[in-house]
């Protein structure tokens, strides 16, 4: 029932799920939101999700060893964000193109290391719940903001270094100059194609870790395709949050909020066809993209490849 | 004859950038303990072994082509459409419901009308981005890809709901699929294969949209607007208004793709729950198809027969050498991924022509002071 929604176990469970749901977002957001402050245009996050998600996962399961298996997922992105970066700062290849590239390869290589080395679905022992003491005990609160893992506490941790960077360090200062004026950033000494592998390879190895977070923080398995759309709705966050981690962290929370509470409405069983409810989530991201868009404005100079005068 | 090398090269790089993801390919295959060459051996006799097998290649090729079609015209006008899928859905769904309604008219009258519906809807899923993109701004890669999402999830709400086949509504398991077209709906075979006539329209549509594109002020003016909004503009050319025709026309041509996959090989639409369930991701081979094919219509009808090939062939490598198919969807992403990155050379060699002809054109003034050096060549 409807009215259901409205009881406080309910709103709770849909808040603390909400808060949970966006952790592979911002891990992917954030990272795709330096390399477009730098001017590049990664679409091959979904790629790198799924490549990290599987890794991750592997690890965890042969090893039982959660750090490391985030350390591989990490690698992993780091590689496909250097064959990015090789790709598109040093051949100039269009970026969206190149993205999408990266992204069949990482799901088709997912699939096909899962099939060859797994076969079949199973469950691994992922990050517990930290319960954070006396906090966790506050009635409704706690359970929100304190007793989730790891994985999601480094991810909100994530959002103030992010801004931090960006806006108080010289390596901010440089990576937003080559990404609004690279000619200038240039002539001033700063090397565009440096800062742009830096930026690419984090962003790669960030969403190697919003992999990880799906795969063994909060599903706990790993199967073909996993993502379904999640690294381009990361993507998607970047422009929504206009660029900046504060922004993203909001769309973030909203779109995950919606989701959480389209999850809900099913478990509830409020008649509303499962499949119309899957679809709100894609709806608002579109919605929200023609109400963000045309407001702010983007790096000057993202998806145009540098090319020094000489 | 220099140009006609230049252009030997051009057409060539696809080629050696194919060549290139095969042999990681092969690196990958013996990473996971399978000998390349019978792998790719079992790949080969899979799509050109037989008639039979020849023929599945060309079914797989269909859909690929009238994507990569749709894909020609919006990359054509810098418009990135990765919708393919999404619009080849509704494309189907519009369409089978026509099979479904009509059942009193004859045949040929249903089949053309099906054929709309379909060009309608991808039409209609392509055109929202593209309005989108012309008049709010926003990113059609992105707008694409959650259409994408958007489509497949109307589609498991219609084939599990309002189109369901009745016999399936009965049952517990409620397959996701539509009741199956009347006979005289189906598209014209030639037996004992499954090669059907859909194959026949898209090579006569990649001839008109060769002439679409080449050969019409439409055309001649959404190639414009790709390759400089800014003069266009000047030119008097609508920009916004190409845009979107840019993105519905691609749109149309995946929708089409969605009716002749129902109208000629499955003959009712059917889904796994995934988009690719119904579309074999048409919708992004398609892309790679049509890059591979330099964008051209008429290039991208061998690119899909060799796409095609890979995808029929990967099903036999599956079961030959027990290499699972996904290794294609990796290798097509390596294609892309090198097709782009071979670009740079074409546009060198093309700047080196082009300063090359500038300097034939005009020859620099006699300098004065030392007579006889009249040409520095660079």
């Amino acid at each position: 029932m409807i009215s259901d929604l409205f009881s406080v176990t309910v709103l709770v469970g849909i808040l603390a799920s909400g808060i949970r749901l966006a952790t592979p977002y911002l891990y992917a957001a954030i990272g795709e939101t330096f390399a477009q402050r730098s001017g590049v245009l990664n679409l091959g996050v979904e790629g790198q999700m799924l490549l990290g998600a599987f890794a991750a996962f592997y690890v965890a399961l042969t090893t039982g060893n959660l750090g490391l298996a985030v350390l591989v997922a990490m690698l992993v992105g780091a590689i496909m964000g250097l064959a990015m970066a090789f790709v598109t700062v040093n051949l100039h290849a269009q970026q969206g193109i190149s993205g999408i590239g990266f992204y069949l390869f990482g799901l088709g290589m997912s699939d096909l290391l899962f099939q060859k080395m797994l076969g079949t679905v199973e469950t691994v022992r992922g990050f517990p719940r930290i319960h954070i003491p006396v906090l966790s005990d506050i009635p409704g609160l706690g359970q929100i903001f304190f007793s989730q893992n790891l994985m999601v506490y480094a991810a909100y941790l994530l959002v103030p270094i992010a801004w931090f960077v960006l806006n108080k360090t010289t390596l901010g200062l440089k990576i937003r100059s080559v990404g609004e004026n690279p000619e200038a950033a240039d002539s001033l000494g700063v090397s565009v194609a440096g800062v742009r592998y830096f930026t690419i390879v984090l962003g790669g190895t960030l969403s190697g870790v919003a992999g990880a977070s799906l795969s063994i923080a909060l599903l706990n398995v790993f199967q073909q395709n996993m993502t379904s759309g999640l690294g381009f709705i990361a993507v998607a966050l970047v422009y929504f949050g206009g660029w900046r981690p504060w922004g993203v962290l909001g769309g973030a929370l909203l779109f995950s909020m919606v989701n959480s509470l389209q999850l809900w409405i099913q478990v509830l069983g409020i008649p509303i066809p499962s499949d119309i409810a899957v679809m709100m989530p894609y709806v608002l991201t579109i919605l929200v993209l023609v109400a963000s868009v045309s407001r702010v404005r983007g790096p000057s100079a993202l998806t145009k490849p540098f090319e020094r005068e000489d | 004859m220099r140009s006609r090398l230049n252009s030997l090269f051009d057409a060539l790089l696809p080629v050696i950038a194919t060549l290139a993801a095969l042999g990681v390919g092969a690196v990958m295959l013996l990473v996971l303990g399978a000998n390349p060459l019978e792998a790719y051996g079992a790949l080969w006799v899979g799509a050109f072994g037989s008639t039979n097998a020849f023929a599945e290649t060309l079914v797989k090729a269909t859909p690929l082509l009238l994507v990569a079609l749709g894909i020609c015209i919006s990359f054509r006008g810098d418009v990135i459409n990765i919708g393919g899928e999404g619009q080849m859905i509704v494309g189907a769904i519009l369409a089978t419901s026509v099979g479904l309604t009509f059942t009193g008219l004859p045949g040929w009258l249903v089949i053309a009308m099906a054929m709309l519906a379909g060009f309608i809807g991808g039409g209609i899923w392509g055109g929202i981005p593209g309005v989108l993109k012309a008049y709010f701004n926003v990113n059609e890669i992105l707008s694409t890809v959650m259409m994408n999402a958007i489509a497949v999830q109307f589609m498991n709400f219609m084939l599990r709901g309002p189109m369901i086949d009745p016999s399936q509504a009965e049952l517990a398991s409620k397959i996701p699929q539509t009741a199956r077209l009347l006979e005289p709906f189906r598209l014209l075979r030639w037996a004992p294969t499954r090669l059907h006539l859909g194959a026949l329209i898209a090579v006569v549509l990649a001839i008109l949209v060769y002439i679409l594109l080449w050969r019409t002020t439409l055309g001649y003016r959404i190639r414009a607007v790709g390759q400089n909004p800014n003069a266009s503009r000047y030119a008097g050319i609508d920009v916004k208004r190409h845009v979107v025709l840019a993105l519905l026309l691609s749109g149309a041509f995946a929708g089409l793709a969605g009716m002749i996959q129902v109208y000629g090989v499955n003959y009712r639409m059917i889904t796994d729950g995934s988009a690719s369930g119904f579309t074999g991701s048409a919708g992004f081979n398609g892309i790679v198809a049509a890059l591979f094919g330099q964008l051209h219509p008429i290039w991208s009808i061998p690119a899909s027969v060799l796409f095609g090939a890979l995808l029929v062939g990967a099903n036999s490598m599956q079961r030959m050498v027990q290499i699972p198919s996904a290794l294609v969807t990796a290798l097509n992403g390596l294609v892309v991924v090198f097709v782009v990155s071979s670009e740079i050379w074409r546009r060198r060699r093309q700047r080196r022509r082009l300063a090359a002809a500038k300097e034939e054109d005009v020859p620099p003034k006699p300098d004065p002071d030392t007579p006889g050096k009249t040409k520095v060549r660079a």
